[in-house]
């Protein structure tokens, strides 16, 4: 991409602000090139969304002064950020999923007529307009709720763009993305970055940072740090920047062998209209991963396996003995605990305490008659937890809201610790996870298979599934594809795997 | 908005463009549905009694439907934002109440005595509207300390008595006008069908009603998206208590009195008719036709117990069956595909 001699598209000088208690931002400027891409990475509080914020008109700052191709710009509300040409895709959609993809890309702004009536159909023909435009295959009339999270991101995009955009920004864009969709997203930007316009990137994926940023700025702690050139930079030293202090990018797993002994056999495990005839073994002291794009079904498994989802058909064995499982709660009186890939729904109490999360599903033994509880107990079972986990929190009576993700997800692996689980099922566990705190999780993992645990682990990213398992389940669309011993993966084979479509042409765009 | 992938997610996306035809044609068999039920009903009771599907007693449903019904179409939209008005029964009564102490005890012309008590119900609304939007207390509190203050209000000012209009005997008329000769077709069904136009007009075709989906469907969005959020929330309940005052005035007319009492438990069998008409209580989901059709289930059920001469307690056993099966149907629909 060329950088051209012209004063940058953005630049941000001295901008601060500060929440009660919390300094977010303290005195940071960066500045966007025309024509290009650059990263903004930072660990989770760095001050990254703060910045965004102030930069879209969500937040006021404190100090600080925003300059768009040389001009001082004032900015009061994310409407009129759009105007100005900054437009944000935050991490979470702003879409309404009642309505439909043209209601929403122009909701706020509809075309009326006697001031209060609307046309549908002139709605969507101006959006099907702007699709055309940006060579996207979207319906305008379709509802947005019925989209993949991909394609509710296009609409996103397009909505960003229709307002002419100058400079994109984009939080997390690829969280939940497959490595297809996470290419279409790629092409899009590089369309969208002509020489009078910018994107900052907003990302935890260093190999994505690699492939689609011209530089990298890091923040951390709320102040600017450095800002380096892709090309020319080893993202060893973009982590270390980040968190202060080096990290030993583990690409294998160092673990010991895993036992032989199989703790769980799953035998034609089918669901109705989505798994058919999913068989595999899981051993003591074995990670096995499962990898697949999304959509394939690896979610299902595990909530087939925790009765959480019907089954059509298929056995489970328990250390040799059949079971059947009918509800989580009796998955999880069997020793089978499962780790929602969605922590705030389904694993954490957010407004309750530390040692209430951990002990929540083993309360019957932390009481006493008459279902008196016993306090001193729950302490010492949830200090000693939080002990074991290294979980950050200044007592065990602190809010989990108030704990970082890393450390709410430790509270939930805590909870299934306290339940002694022989098998547990973590779905995507570094989710939201920042880089330093993925480490700890990935030791963690790797203490618990050392002590006999057997381990799921579902896993978009094919990095981590490649580093942590010994193997590696890939799925695609309800079926298993290939089980692979970790020696003889790679991304490109699971990739091949994650693809084996029964009929042509299913991919998405 | 949860992003589990489902079997749907990539149904959809393998017809390519699954367009909004199917999905279409799907929204049309769910109000097909709910209709299909109220037939069922209304064939039901017809076999039952000779004397239910008459003109006369299909006269006196849409009659009893009237006062109901309008507080349901109004209290469609806050449905749909995702709040709730429990004002709207005791707010029917005291909007009576003022036409009462407009035309009888000020004395103003019928014309502006009505346009006052229906104002005065917009007035209600607006400032749950205010409470809610802009002081943030949750809907169900905010209008249930106004449902309490209109109660008492209505006793205060008509001095717990009611106010006949002795100054304007035309005023029985708007209720009760005879307007097809030779056929009692009252003029309050007409008005009722007028608010029902009204209504659904607002609801899919302008401004008012996209908003009122898109709050209800993702608030948070609508206003990063520059929608005014407060100032809509505001108009949505001024506009809601706009309709308690027609139903007020309605009400009042039929029985050529204000009534300072009789208006609590009206709101929930409003609410009642929205809900069976499939509208969600979460909020984002619903439609005029559906109330239009929660409002006669209720009606016809209430109708036609009577007919067939099944004594009064049972009548509400059977609405609240009714709304019990009405939901829990609509949630199998909702989630089978």
């Amino acid at each position: 991409m060329s950088m051209d001699e012209r004063e940058p598209l953005l630049t941000i000088v001295g901008a601060s602000k500060s929440f009660p208690g919390v300094k977010a931002l303290q005195d940071v400027g960066l500045d966007v090139r025309h024509g290009e891409v650059l990263a903004l990475v930072g660990e989770n509080g760095a001050g990254k969304s703060t910045l965004m914020k102030l930069l879209s008109g969500i937040y006021t700052p404190d100090a600080g002064e925003f300059f768009l191709g040389g001009e001082r710009l004032e900015i009061t509300s994310p409407r009129q950020a759009q105007e100005l040409g900054i437009s944000i895709i935050h991490q979470e959609f702003n879409l309404a999923g009642d309505l439909t993809v043209a209601q929403n890309i122009f909701i706020g702004r509809e075309p009326r007529r006697a001031g209060i009536f609307l046309s549908d159909r002139e709605l969507n023909a101006r959006a099907q307009q702007l699709f055309d435009r940006l060579g996207l295959a979207l319906d305008p009339r379709q509802r947005v709720g019925e989209l993949t999270v991909a394609r509710q991101q296009m609409v996103e995009i397009a909505k960003a763009l229709s307002f002419n955009a100058k400079v994109l920004i984009m939080d997390e864009p690829t969280a939940a993305l497959n490595d297809l969709e996470v290419a279409t997203l790629f092409d899009l930007i590089r369309r969208f970055t002509t020489p009078d316009t910018g994107v900052i990137y907003i990302s935890h994926r260093m190999d994505e940072l690699k492939v689609i940023s011209d530089r990298i700025t890091v923040l951390r702690d709320g102040r600017y740090i450095d800002t380096l050139d892709t090309d020319s930079t080893d993202m060893r030293e973009v982590i270390s920047l980040m968190v202060g202090r080096e990290i030993t990018g583990e690409a294998r797993p160092q673990v010991t062998d895993a036992g032989t002994d199989v703790v769980l056999s799953v035998s034609g495990l089918s669901t109705k209209g989505v798994l058919s005839d999913v068989s595999f073994e899981l051993c003591r002291g074995e990670i096995l991963g499962f990898a697949g794009l999304m959509g394939a079904g690896r979610t299902e498994v595990a909530r087939a396996i925790v009765g959480a989802d019907p089954k059509s058909a298929g056995t489970i064995e328990l250390a040799g003995k059949p079971v059947r499982i009918d509800s989580p709660a009796v998955a999880a009186k069997l020793g089978i605990g499962y780790l929602s890939e969605d922590r705030k729904a389904y694993g954490v109490l957010l407004e309750r305490d530390v040692k209430e999360n951990i002990v929540l599903s083993s309360l019957p033994e932390f009481t006493a008659a008459l279902g008196f509880m016993k306090p001193a107990a729950i302490e010492a079972k949830a200090s000693e937890l939080v002990t074991a986990l290294s979980i950050k929190t200044p007592s065990t009576s602190q809010l989990v809201k108030n704990l970082s993700g890393g450390n709410q997800q430790k509270v939930v692996i805590a909870k299934w610790l306290v339940k002694d689980c022989d098998v547990l099922i973590f779905d995507e566990p570094t989710r939201g996870i920042d880089v330093g705190a993925k480490d700890e999780i990935y030791a963690l993992l790797n203490a618990l298979a050392a002590q006999g645990k057997a381990i799921i682990m579902i896993s978009s990213e094919l990095p981590e599934v490649l580093r942590m398992s010994h193997r590696i389940a890939v799925m695609c669309e309800g079926r298993l594809t290939a089980i692979l011993d970790n020696a003889d993966a790679t991304q490109e084979n699971i990739m091949d795997y994650a693809t084996r479509f029964s009929a042509e042409g299913t991919v998405m765009a | 908005m949860t992003t589990t992938p489902t079997a749907s997610d990539t149904a959809s996306t393998e017809t390519g463009r699954p367009g909004g035809l199917v999905g279409r044609l799907r929204g049309q068999l769910q109000q097909l549905l709910a209709f299909a039920s109220l037939i069922i009903i209304v064939a039901f009771f017809a076999f039952a009694s000779p004397h239910f599907f008459t003109t006369s007693n299909i006269t006196s449903i849409l009659v009893a439907a009237t006062v109901t019904g309008i507080l349901a179409l109004g209290t469609t939209f806050v449905i749909i934002t995702g709040g709730i008005d429990l004002s709207i029964g005791t707010g029917m009564i005291l909007c009576g109440v003022m036409a009462g102490v407009f035309l009888t005890f000020w004395g103003w012309p019928l014309w502006a005595g009505v346009l006052g008590a229906i104002l005065f119900g917009g007035l209600i609304g607006f400032v749950n509207g205010f409470n809610v939007a802009i002081l943030k207390i949750p809907p169900f509190i905010a209008t249930l300390a106004t449902m309490l203050i209109a109660a008492g209000l209505a006793l205060v000012i008509s001095g717990t008595k009611p106010i006949y209009f002795k100054e304007t005997p035309d005023f029985q008329a708007i209720m009760n006008l005879s307007i097809i000769p030779g056929m009692r077709f009252p003029l309050g069904v007409a008005i009722f069908i007028l608010m029902m136009i009204i209504a659904a007009v607002l609801l899919s075709r302008t401004i008012f009603g996209r908003y009122t989906y898109s709050i209800g469907s993702n608030e948070a969005a609508t206003a990063l998206s520059g929608v005014n959020v407060n100032k809509w929330k505001i108009i949505i309940y001024t506009v809601s208590g706009l309709f308690v005052g027609v139903a007020g005035v309605l009400a009042a007319s039929r029985l050529s009195s204000a009534q300072p009492t009789g208006g609590l438990g009206l709101e929930l069998e409003a609410i009642a008719a929205v809900v069976i008409g499939g509208t969600s209580l979460s909020g984002g989901k619903g439609s005029i036709v559906g109330t239009v059709i929660g409002a006669l289930i209720m009606a016809v059920l209430t109708n036609g117990l009577r007919i067939m001469s099944i004594p009064q307690e049972w009548q509400s056993v059977a609405v609240g069956t009714v709304i019990l099966i009405a939901v829990y149907l609509d949630m199998l629909r909702r989630r089978g595909r």
